[in-house]
This record gives C-alpha cells, structure tokens and sequence, in this order.
C-alpha cells in the first residue's frame, strides 16, 4: 500500500512538475513564435549573470513581476468569488492531466508494474469532460464577481461558447469511443498500437478522421484562444480578467496556457497514438517489411515517453501558429459554426461510424 | 417562473414572444480608454446582451485649441500645429495649410518642391493606411497584419526621416515650398521601397484580406449607402467605400495631380453589400498601390524636369498676406482636409477653420451602431478609420 502511494505521488508530482514548467515555457514559445510570424526578433533582454539563452527567462522575470504587484480587488466586487475565481480555472485544468497516460508501463524489478499515468480511472474520457466543464466556472465567477459590465459580458460569452462547443466536442469523441470500444484512455492508446492490414497503425487519425477535424476545431474552442478568443476579446470587452491584477490575473494566463496543453495531450491520446510509435511493441520493433530490433523496457518506456512528448508539442506549435494567424470570430458566427457546422458533422460520424461497424460486423 | 404574456408578429414575419421577465439593458461605457476606438474616443453604448440599441459618441478629450493658436502664431509657425491633428498624416496637412496660404498671397512654388510635396504626400498616404491596415486587423483579432504593416510603414518613417529629420511631425511643407530637398539616393530608395511595398501587398492580401474569417467578420456589416454616405458628409476612402467615385485629387486636381496618371479605386461590393466595412477596408488597400504609382511618376518627373536645390520661394522673413480669403481642400488618407483662410494684411491669420475628415465621418456612428453587435461596433468604428487627434484639434 505505502509502496503504491509513494509511486502515485512521485508519478502526480512529476506530472505536475513537467505541466506546469512546459505552461511556464509556453510564455516563452508564444513570444517567439509569434515573433518568428511576425517579421520580429522577440524577447530576448532577461538575462541572469549576462546569459540570455534566447530569452528563456522572461518567464521567470513574467513569475516575479506577477507575484509582486498589487492584488487590486474593485470596489463592490464580491471578495470571496473574486479570490476563489481564478483557483478554479487552474485546478481544473490541471486535474485533467491525472487521466492522461504518458508512457508505457515501466517494470522495475521488485516492484508492481507502474502505469505511467497517474489515475487508472475506467471512465476517463467522462471524467476528463467533467473536469473540463467545471473549468469553465473559473471564467464564469471571474466574470460575474468583478462587477464590471465588460467582464461580466467575458463571462456570458465563455458560457455559451462552452456549452455549444462542449456537445460537438463530446459527440466527435463518441466515435473513438465505438471504434476502441472503452472509455479508458489507457486501454484506448494500447488498442492504437494495433495495424490495420499488417502495415497501417490504427491510430484516431486514420479510423476516425472526421472526429478529429471536429475534435480539434471544438478543442480550440475550449482553449478560448484565437480564433476563438471571445471571452477575452482584447479588442471589444478586454476580457473576463479585466479587473484582475497580480498573480490572479497570472493565474488566468497560466490556465489558458495549460488548457492549450490538456488539449494537445488530449489530441494526442485519442488521435495520435498516445506514446505509441508504429511498429514498436513491448519487445521492440518490429517493422511489416521484416526487421526486427529488440529494445529493453527502460528504452521502450524513454521512447513512448519521448513520442508522447514530442506529439503534444507538436499540437501547442500548431494552435499556436493558428492563434497568431487568423481573425477573431464574431459571436453569432460562433454559435452558427458549434451548432449548425460542427454538431451535425459530429452527429453523421457516429451514424456513419456505427453502420461501417456493423457491415464489418465488430458489433456482437 | 417567467410566463408567457403575449406573442408579437415582427415585420420579417416571424413570431417573437413577449416573456413576463424583467430585463435590463446594460449600459457599456466603451473609452476613453478603450483599444479599439483609437484614441480618445468615448462611446456609450447601450447593450441588450450582445446586441446595441443606442450609441452616443463623445468627442473633444484632446481639443487643443488648435485654431485660434492660429491666429497668435504668424504662417510659418502655424505648420506644426497643422502636424498634430491628424499625426498620422503630417504631411499632408502641411501640404493643406501651406497651399492655402499660397492661394491667399500668390506665392509662387517652385516646381520641384511641388513633386517633393506630391511625393512625401503619397507616402504618407501608404503609411497612413498601413497603420488603419494594422489596426484594423487588431480590431477583427487578428494581431499580426500589425506587425507587417508596421514593418513597411517603419520604412517610410525613416524616408521622412531622412528628408525632414522627424517621424512622425514633419513640418517639412511650409508656405512657398518645402524646407528640403531631397538628399542624395533619396529618390532611389523611395523607389525601392515602392517596388518591395507592392510585393509585400500581397502579403497583406492573403493575410487579412482574403481571410475567411475576416471577410465573414466585414461583410454586410455597416453597411452605408451613396446616399447615406452623402448625408453623413463622408469624404475619403469612406465614401468611396460606399461607391461614390469623388476624390478631391481626381475632382479638383491641386499640386500636379492633373499630371499623374492614377485610378480611384472605389467599393463595388465584392464580399456582400456596397458600402460595407469590407468595401472601405479595401478601398484604403487599392489606394496603396495607386499610391506608390504616383510616387513613382513623380519622382521620374522631379528628377528629369527640374533643377535640384530650389525647393522654397524667395519670400519675406515673415511672410504677410494682403487682406484676403481662400478655401483649399486637399484629399487626405482619411478624407477632404479643408483649410478656410481669412487674412486681414497681417503676418498671422485673421481667422482659420479647418474642415477635418474624422471629425465628419465619425459623426455617423449614433446612427450606425444601434442594432449591429458589440463586436461590429469595433470593426465598424475600426473602418472608418479616425483619427482623434483631429476629431478634436
């Protein structure tokens, strides 16, 4: 039992750790990234003892400043909501990363075999949604206690946006439910690992690439960054954080970052083969034109761990260079794309899904 | 629980019910401190969820006063205060101020300070845009067509810079001429730049103009008729939007504009109805290239018809003008520039009014926001393109 407790804490702590610090990084990604679109050089002056190292430590300096400034709260705000909003945005995003598994199960002799995932939960595509929507309280609260016309109306946004772009993004994952037939995303990932015709991995992407399109379109959506930033809408109602000050205001940006990461992670686990790397098995590789290389299980963790990695950064590259490229949807155009586009696409992927499944006769 | 009272036929014919429930509207106190009114503008607005009903401009947070400073300061020190109405296009109301003065007392301009003249206000008429360009982009969410208009427009600065010594308050037209001429290689590099700006035009255009997102986000919205446009006492790339083909360097040619050959690009309605956001957003973009066509007719002109050096008219130390009145009106990036002129033989104005662009066009916006969303109020206040430097003076 202690033996248990000791490997989940040190498992949750590790994921938090490396959470937090890519969200961390992620401040930097987003200045250089944007600065590479942008024709410009991007931050580069924090500097501890003259080294620069590209600017990496203006998240450090961001951390500081954050913690150091004034927690302004408004005149007749409601303290408690205001102090308790932006609590709420992180722990929910942050709890979400428990049900991802990130590698392989590692086996270290004289120990039960670990899971590399924090929480072995049986639902955990509904847990994850759970989580997911009660981040969106954060926002709501946030909005509401400020009493503020401007974040009040952030928040009103944020709640349509998340409750029309919730059904399509819970609909389109319906179909990767059918085809792995569990809603265990360990178990989803290891059922990726199989080839389709002995050469194709059958991963989200190939069997269900409608779902994806519609996944990864409503997932943005939920990240509340561009295209579909309206709760913060810089340019017309400045956000739901407006009245937000210090490291309050830290917490929201932090969220933001980390829902873009629980949403790469998610992206990756349900359509991009988790940790899987095609053609790589527990004993090693074995390619369908006939070779074989045998790795050991440390190997075989490192690189599911690595593969797992580089595909969720893969995904924050890519919401990253479309927040930086594309225009801020209107909020009617909003609600016509969650309702009248993606919803019924996401609806005619089960259908279609379901009669594939039954001609092919996986349906017992 | 809310009940239902009544059902209402609408004029499109639908059925709208009437539910027993208190609402309230909710009153959004947009600026002065607001990003997208660009400046110091104040708009209350008056919110039924996402949807306006009334909106009520408030002008005047950055009056200066600027025309009675006119009548204390002699001409020639009039010119930097004609910088700071409208800053982003300095030159051209130098160019306004210092024409008015030259109809009023006969001033002779030398040739080539004229083409200067033509040339500097045709760059700036591109860098102008540029900034509305990139705000513009900002205003729809859209943060880095900013960042490419701003590095074009960056060059331009620093062709003014080399001219005049300033960035962004020439007072490099003055009465009788312009105060330098060009320095050597000048005339090559703005050459250059106008053959990269109409490469990185297109850029622009499949950037922001182009976008799906941004069209859907323009089109249809604020939509102003010719006649409308009319009303409002439009001018500029305003009205032109709405299809009214009325520029004063076509309508009534000053400096050499007669001599130029250049179209006036005006809204068709392309996206979705004349008229709308769109239709101006590219009517400012069409003007660029025209622009850096002008630009470069008239450099080839300068150098090949006149002498280097004479740029300013022998005139008096302190320039007086006989009793006398004149009106000139220039087309600035954002619209008709007026300068009304009356001297009484003395080295200052005896009284000048200046008939500012975005004073005028921003007067539509009580009658253009009620009924569109809060984000259309943004793109819409983000087309017409003020600036308050100048609503106000």
């Amino acid at each position: 039992m202690t033996e248990l407790l000791i490997t989940k804490v040190i498992l949750a702590g590790f994921v938090v750790f490396a959470v937090l610090n890519l969200a961390g990084l992620h401040t930097w990604v987003e200045r250089k990234q944007s600065a590479l679109i942008q024709d410009r050089i991007g931050a580069n002056r924090a500097s501890i003892f003259g080294f620069r190292l590209f600017g990496i430590f203006h998240g450090i300096a961001d951390a500081l400043k954050m913690f150091t400034k004034e927690d302004v709260i408004p005149a007749g705000a409601n303290k408690t909501l205001h102090t308790v909003a932006p609590f709420f945005s992180v722990l929910f995003s942050l709890v979400v990363f428990a049900a991802i598994p990130f590698g392989p199960t590692l086996l270290i002799p004289g120990l039960e075999p670990i899971h590399l995932q924090v929480a072995k939960i049986d639902a955990a595509v509904l847990y994850i949604f759970a989580m997911l929507s009660l981040g969106v309280y954060g926002v709501i609260i946030a909005g509401f206690a400020s009493r503020n016309n401007y974040a009040l109306m952030g928040g009103l946004r944020a709640t349509a946006q998340m409750i029309s772009y919730e059904v399509a993004l819970g609909i389109a994952i319906i179909g990767v439910i059918m085809v792995y037939g569990t809603m265990d995303l360990g178990e989803i990932v290891d059922r990726q690992g199989h080839l389709i015709g002995g050469w194709l991995p059958m991963w989200g992407i190939v069997t269900q690439p409608i779902a994806f399109i519609v996944f990864t379109t409503a997932a943005l959506a939920e990240t509340k960054r561009a295209p579909f930033d309206l709760p913060e809408g810089e340019s017309e109602i400045i956000g739901y954080f407006v009245e937000y000050s210090g490291m309050k205001f830290g917490m929201f940006f932090l969220a933001d970052f980390l829902e873009t990461i629980v949403v790469a992670t998610l992206a990756t686990t349900l359509f991009f083969g988790g940790w899987q790397i095609p053609y790589m098995a527990a004993d090693g590789f074995h390619f369908p034109w006939g070779w074989d290389i045998p790795i050991d299980n440390w190997l075989y963790v490192l690189l599911g761990f690595l593969s797992f990695s580089a595909k969720t950064l893969a995904f924050c590259f890519v919401f990253m260079q479309i927040r930086w490229t594309l225009p801020r949807f209107r909020y009617d155009q909003l609600m016509d794309l969650g309702w009248k586009g993606l919803f019924p696409i996401a609806v005619v992927n089960v259908v279609v899904t379901a009669i594939i499944m039954t001609v092919m006769g996986k349906v017992g | 629980m809310s009940q239902l009272t009544e059902e209402r036929m609408l004029d499109s014919g639908e059925k709208e019910l009437v539910l027993d429930v208190r609402t309230q509207d909710m009153e959004i106190n947009m600026g002065p401190q607001h990003p997208a009114t660009h400046g110091v503008l104040r708009v209350v607005l008056t919110a039924d969820g996402e949807i306006l009903t009334s909106a009520d401009p408030h002008v005047g947070y950055i009056h200066r006063c600027a025309e009675k400073v006119g009548e204390n300061v002699d001409f020639d020190g009039y010119i930097p205060y004609t910088d700071r109405y409208d800053y982003l296009s300095a030159m051209n109301n130098n160019v306004g101020f210092a024409l008015v003065v030259e109809k009023a007392s006969g001033l002779e301009v030398p040739p080539r300070a004229t083409w200067l003249r033509m040339i500097v206000s045709e760059l700036n008429r591109v860098a102008s845009h540029l900034l509305a360009f990139g705000t513009y982009g900002i205003d729809i969410g859209a943060i880095t067509p900013f960042l490419y208009g701003f590095r074009e427009r960056e060059w331009v600065l620093s062709l003014f810079e080399k001219i005049c010594g300033a960035r962004l308050t020439y007072s490099y037209a003055f009465p009788g001429g312009v105060i330098n001429d060009a320095p050597g290689g000048w005339f090559d590099e703005v050459l250059k730049f106008c053959d990269v700006f109409d490469r990185k035009w297109r850029e622009y255009d499949d950037l922001l103009t182009r976008n799906k997102i941004f069209i859907e986000r323009t089109k249809d919205v604020g939509s102003v008729t010719a006649d409308q446009a009319r009303e409002f006492g439009w001018t500029g790339p305003c009205l032109r939007g709405s299809g009214v083909r009325y520029d004063l360097r076509e309508a009534q040619p000053y400096l050499f504009y007669d001599q130029v050959g250049f179209d006036v690009p005006i809204g068709r309605g392309e996206m979705g109805t004349v008229g709308d956001c769109w239709d101006r957003y590219w009517v400012r973009m069409a003007e660029m290239l025209q622009s850096t066509r002008i630009v470069r007719e008239c450099v080839e002109r300068c150098i090949k018809d006149t002498t280097p050096g004479e740029v300013m008219a022998k005139k008096p130390k302190t320039l007086k003008v006989a009793a006398n009145e004149a009106y000139v009106g220039i087309e600035n990036p954002r619209g008709e520039l007026g300068h009304y002129l009356v001297t009484d033989g003395g080295a200052q104005c005896f009284r000048i009014k200046v008939r500012g662009p975005s004073f005028t066009n921003v007067s539509c916006l009580a009658k253009l926001l009620p009924g569109t969303m809060l984000a259309d109020a943004v793109a819409i206040i983000g087309s017409i393109d003020i600036v308050l430097g100048e609503v106000d003076r």
